[in-house]
């Protein structure tokens, strides 16, 4: 069994598919953050059968919850303070997601306008679509087309 | 600031006020001769477009109105790369309203963005065509006497056909509006129409390959051409410019008080002997894009006039 220490001051997010860590670390930006970052690959899970956990080191407004709800809203993130659990944060898919993903319709004004956000909004809940604000592309969620 | 970027943006009950100007304009246009006089309209135009360009100067020009404009991107600064944004920031202080068609979709959105003037989408890409959308309304309802209970037929590219999806948008707010999608397999409906439009709000429709199954139930007939532009792969385009052909015969299957609309222009998909069949309305259709473009452009200026006195 392999030990990782626990964290007494920051945020763990629990649950993430294995295989997936990596990805989330990067879409979180938690490679620009000065602070301890432990990945977990391949936990043993008894709900999921394996699992990735990433414990952070620091204050949880440093984390983007719309990013992480829109990436997999089944994600749990509990915030540790002093040695202790003291919230679960409830994700949910973001009404609208800013520079995330990329349309990637070729007739959309995002792929030759400069400095245009790449913005997308959710447009069917119950099927996690999102739609680009300009030509109305279909995105559907990642977690959505991970659990397909 | 109001614009136009889809027929949505107006309610069903600014619609029927914005056609019923429209229908005022057409009985009294002596009337509305000076309407615009001293106010200017930008037309830019970033492809190719000769109806819906001088639709919309003949317009203007009709309310007494000036024009200014380009009519290709290689003709403005955009073939210096000047981005969409700066340059209707530019146009903003030459111009009091301006039309804006380009091959990108949200083009106009984009232009709607930073504009301080009204911005009207006169076609972004494959993706909306609205002021034709409140020319084939003002065109039924004139022709017809209303726009609900009506079974309409949309033939031909209903994948890249912008003014198909504009037009289904506007009409699903209309009571008892049923639709036959006729099209080959490859120019279906795309889903953001098929499923987040008549799926999602119930609308009855049929989807046909053949147009004489369907001809004889239709109270009108909206033909389309398939466009060159849309297509990546010119084997496509050849393969399927010539799927459908409205002939004399197709329209002995016809209902008699059927009407055959088009936004024009057409190619082969409307055989020239149908335009003197008394249900080919695709000319009128032309007309009534005038009278719905003045009233647009009173409309906006209007809304525009009301902000400003109210800032």
């Amino acid at each position: 069994m392999l030990n990782i220490s626990g964290i007494s001051e920051g945020f763990v997010l629990d649950h993430i598919q294995a295989g997936m860590s990596l990805q989330i670390y990067y879409d979180l930006k938690l490679d620009k953050l000065d602070c301890q970052v432990a990945i977990i690959k391949n936990a043993r899970s008894n709900k999921m059968g394996k699992k990735d956990i990433i414990k952070v080191e620091c204050p949880v407004e440093a984390l983007d919850l719309d990013i992480l709800g829109f990436i997999d809203h089944d994600i749990t993130v509990n915030v540790i303070q002093g040695d202790r659990i003291v919230e679960k944060k409830a994700l949910m898919l973001p009404k609208q997601v800013r520079n995330v993903i990329r349309c990637k319709n070729p007739r959309c004004v995002t792929s030759v306008e400069q400095e245009l956000d790449q913005i997308f909004f959710l447009t069917d809940e119950e099927r996690e679509v999102y739609r680009c604000k300009y030509c109305e592309e279909k995105y559907v969620s990642p977690g959505k087309r991970r659990r397909k | 600031m109001r614009h136009l970027m889809s027929p949505l943006d107006f309610s069903v009950e600014e619609l029927d006020r914005l056609l019923d100007l429209a229908g005022d304009i057409e009985r009294n246009q002596k009337k509305y001769a000076r309407a615009c006089e001293g106010k200017k309209l930008a037309a830019c135009f970033y492809e190719p477009s000769t109806r819906t360009r001088l639709s919309f100067e003949a317009a203007m020009l009709n309310l007494g109105g000036s024009v200014l404009g380009f009519s290709s991107a290689d003709s403005s600064s955009a073939s210096k790369g000047e981005s969409i944004s700066d340059t209707i920031r530019v146009i903003s202080c030459y111009a009091d309203i301006c039309a804006i068609r380009h091959p990108k979709e949200g083009a106009a959105l984009v232009a709607a963005q930073k504009s301080a003037i009204p911005v009207i989408n006169a076609g972004d890409g494959g993706h909306q065509h609205p002021t034709q959308t409140l020319t084939d309304l003002l065109t039924i309802r004139s022709l017809k006497g209303r726009l609900g209970g009506l079974t309409i037929g949309l033939c031909g590219d209903l994948k890249f056909g912008r003014t198909v999806h504009s037009l289904i948008n506007a009409l699903i707010r209309y009571e008892n509006v049923r639709f036959v999608l006729i099209s080959p397999e490859e120019l279906r409906l795309p889903d953001y129409i098929r499923e987040d439009v008549l799926v999602a709000n119930g609308v009855p429709f049929e989807e046909m390959e053949r147009l004489e199954d369907a001809i004889g139930e239709l109270d009108v007939l909206y033909m389309t051409r398939v466009q060159r532009e849309r297509f990546f792969n010119e084997e496509d385009y050849i393969r399927l410019k010539d799927y459908y052909i409205l002939t004399r015969e197709k329209m002995l299957l016809a209902p008699s008080d059927m009407l055959v609309l088009h936004p024009l222009p057409r190619v082969n998909e409307i055989s020239v002997e149908v335009d003197d069949d008394p249900r080919a309305s695709y000319f009128k259709q032309a007309q009534y894009g005038v009278y719905v473009r003045m009233a647009l452009i009173l409309t906006l200026l209007d809304a525009a006039k009301e902000d400003s006195d109210n800032a």
